[in-house]
């Protein structure tokens, strides 16, 4: 190994800052999945029939289905009985009613993770529902929201209050069939957020999910839906961490756009679960079926994800592009170190005329790991004019780790124009040592380069997730004086 | 300033410098001239603190340090700068920041506070002037699609921002045509100063008629075969490099 790539290993080992266990009583059903585990969980979340009646479908489905083989992650067979499938901190009533309410420990949980709850600490732009294991604790400016006629709340609370908009949108985009740990996830989810934008809204400030996994030997299977009615925009945060422990754990959520006419949602990720050691040891299992539909003409969905943690990621934000002059965009940083596996990318369906998407994928891979951009541009018979636009570039850094690009592009509309262009790249020798030459230490060399590899996809996040992104990238901060 | 003594260096286990001595005073310019391949650029590494250039024997003191001893990155805080000979292009990151991400960790070993927006703002339009660099290329990426001309300027237009005590520039004339040189000299003129040495590495005696050096060295097969004053350019321009040494001509630095 030369001495370059020695340096490169050294800047990427970063320590995990979140891998912290909060010490909290639990409520957990026992390990083990079976439809009475599928009725108890609807039961303690005090369901309606029909919410039940879906997950003993998707239930059932799971059964008959195999885990998914084609992607390029390996891992051992997870055993689904070894699994708790419920952890929620124990609260003494029906929850909490405001923050004032919220155990202390967890609001310094999320203090100590840079998400403070208070809302006066709050950054006033942005509401946060906080979900910790299977349930959601906190929730911020639902008031405020509620005066727009913008319902921003734990989905287990909007089952109750809006069992209407449930039952009519969810596994509307991504149905209980549509995949191994799709069904999985209707059977069993536990919490995650609902949006719904009204029409004409612009929602006024940014919402964020922010997921925590604490318990051991618990899944995390969280649920998130957002319909953005006519004419109404919306900008929505994710972010997510765990502890670290030495044994693997399984998150598999599903998250669910939908955009009505001429409505925008722009949906943004920081990833940032814990990885695993740097031997492979421990960290998240993230497998994620994200998709949206733009269902209304003039619609436009947005998905950019920062991807820097899970031991193995494998998720496809995509976009159905159903409206006439629909939009969608997929921008995305997946960072790969020590023993990570990523195998991510999108899936852009144009199915209306005139539709367009862009893919900007940046791949970083360090150490030994594996990463992987697979896509899928798909233009149907009556797409006419559709426009496509890939570009995939990959960064390796050190000379053990992989690089990997897997395009599917289908094409049966011959007025189709698709586009797609890749790149594999090395940080050079040359760059690092002009770099130090101006007086840049090899750490701020790598934090700069990396962060010029990846500016395309970091200025489309939104302000405050963009310092976050960088830091957790290891990035000095461009941007405010280019 | 700058002291080389008996300097050797290999590469890839083969000798290239082969016993260098050099004194640079403060507030000198020295030019350094020799055929291609004889061992311009492998110097300036050296001196730099380029990988892969074992030093077998000698020493070099900058300003009463070990210079060897140090970091690239040292040497650079420390007020020792490279004008490449082939400047590198870095995809997305901005000309403006480089600069002031430079600027800030020379101030940083100096014991001073990060530049301020403005003050920085200020610095870098007053130096732009001095190679007639126009504002938007602070905004551009890194030498990406910079014409060889631009990519030699903005090598000047860094070294006006970082105001080092040791200049080394290699080759900055090649590829210029005549009024891209002239900017260039132009604006390597203004930065002399008494406190300020540079090292000016060429080919061509034509960038000597625009910066005067106070002394001149021929250096061929890894050593400084001839040392001299600026009349010294000229009696090479006329007999060529043949005297010194037969290598042929025009081939690939
Ligand atoms: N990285 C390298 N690997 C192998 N040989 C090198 C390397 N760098 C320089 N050399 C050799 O060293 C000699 C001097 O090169 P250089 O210093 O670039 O000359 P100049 O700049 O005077 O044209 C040449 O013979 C060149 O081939
Ligand atoms: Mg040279």
């Amino acid at each position: 190994m030369t001495d370059q790539s020695q340096q490169l290993e050294s800047i990427t080992q970063k320590e995990y800052k979140a891998g912290f266990v909060t010490d909290i009583e639990a409520e957990s059903l026992p390990p083990g999945l079976s439809e009475d585990v599928v009725r108890e969980i609807s039961r303690i979340k005090g369901e309606p029939e029909f919410m039940l009646e879906w997950r003993l479908k998707a239930y059932r489905h799971w059964l008959t289905m195999d885990t998914p083989e084609w992607a390029h992650v390996h891992y051992p067979e997870i055993d689904y009985q070894q699994i708790s499938y419920y952890s929620a901190p124990k609260k003494k009533d029906d929850g909490p009613k405001s923050l004032d309410e919220v155990d202390p420990e967890l609001l310094r949980t999320y203090e100590k993770l840079g998400v403070p709850l208070d809302e006066r600490a709050r950054l006033a732009g942005v509401a946060v529902d906080a979900v910790f294991d299977s349930v959601s604790v906190a929730s911020t400016f639902q008031d405020k929201l509620a005066e727009e006629g913008i319902i921003f709340m734990p989905i287990s609370q909007a089952v109750k209050e809006h069992p209407e908009l449930i039952e009519k949108y969810l596994g509307s985009v991504v149905p209980y069939k549509d995949n191994f740990y799709a069904a999985l996830n209707s059977a069993v989810f536990s919490d995650g957020s609902f949006v719904y934008i009204p029409k004409g809204v612009r929602c006024p400030m940014e919402l964020s999910t922010y997921f925590r996994i604490n318990a051991a030997n618990t899944g995390q299977f969280e649920r998130t839906l957002i319909v953005a009615d006519d004419d109404s925009y919306v900008s929505y945060l994710e972010g997510c961490t765990a502890p670290m422990r030495d044994e693997n754990q399984l998150h598999a959520a599903v998250v669910e756009l939908v955009a009505m006419d001429r409505a925008q949602i722009k949906y943004s990720t920081v990833q940032n679960w814990y990885p695993g050691d740097e031997n492979g040891k421990g960290g998240i299992y993230n497998f994620v079926t994200k998709r949206a539909a733009c269902r209304g003409e003039s619609s436009k969905v947005s998905w950019t994800q920062v991807e820097t943690g899970s031991a193995i990621t494998w998720k496809y934000p995509s976009v159905v592009l159903q409206g006439d002059n629909s939009i969608g965009e997929f921008y995305s940083v997946a960072v790969t170190n020590n023993m990570q596996q990523a195998d991510t990318g999108t899936k852009m369906i144009h199915l209306g005329k005139n539709t367009s998407s862009t893919i900007i994928s940046k791949g970083i891979s360090a150490g030994r790991s594996q990463n992987a951009y697979r896509g899928l541009v798909r233009v149907g018979p009556n797409a006419e004019n559709a426009r496509n636009y890939t570009e995939c570039d990959s960064l390796l850094m050190g000379d053990k780790c992989g690089a990997h690009t897997f395009p599917y592009i289908e094409v049966k509309n011959p007025t189709a124009k698709v586009e797609h262009e890749a790149s594999t790249s090395k940080i050079s020798e040359d760059q690092l040592f002009y770099c130090k030459q101006r007086g840049l230490d090899a750490e701020d060399a790598v934090s700069m380069i990396v962060n010029g590899f990846c500016k395309q996809v970091i200025r489309e996040l939104p302000m405050e997730f963009a310092v976050e992104a960088q830091n957790l990238l290891g990035l000095s901060l461009e941007g405010s004086v280019g | 300033m700058l002291e080389i003594k008996n300097l050797h260096a290999s590469v890839e286990g083969k000798e290239i410098l082969r016993g260098i001595n050099m004194t640079v005073n403060p507030g000198e310019v020295h030019a350094i001239m020799g055929p291609n391949g004889a061992g311009k650029s492998t110097l300036s590494n050296v001196l730099a603190g380029r990988e892969g250039y074992e030093v077998t024997q000698g020493e070099v003191i900058y300003k009463g340090e070990n210079l060897l001893d140090l970091e690239p990155e040292e040497r650079a805080q420390r007020g020792v700068f490279l004008a490449f000979q082939y400047p590198v292009e870095i995809p997305g990151v901005s000309n403006i920041y480089l600069l002031k991400a430079a600027l800030n960790a020379v101030r940083k070993y100096q014991g001073l506070d990060e530049v301020d927006a403005i003050d920085f703002l200020n610095l870098v339009r007053d130096r732009m002037k001095l190679v007639k660099m126009d504002e938007q290329f602070l905004h551009r990426n890194v030498n990406e699609g910079f014409s060889g001309g631009e990519k030699k300027r903005n090598e000047i237009l860094q070294m006006a921002v970082l105001e080092p005590a040791l200049a080394i520039l290699d080759e900055t004339d090649s590829g210029l045509d005549i009024d891209a040189l002239r900017v260039v000299a132009e604006g390597v003129n203004a930065l002399r100063a008494e406190d300020r040495s540079i090292v000016m590495i060429t080919h061509y005696q034509r960038l000597l008629d625009h910066i005067v050096p106070d002394f001149v060295h021929v250096l061929s097969e890894g050593k400084i075969v001839k040392s001299g004053d600026k009349e010294l350019a000229k009696e090479l321009e006329k007999s060529g490099y043949s005297w010194v040494h037969d290598a042929p001509e025009g081939q690939t630095a």
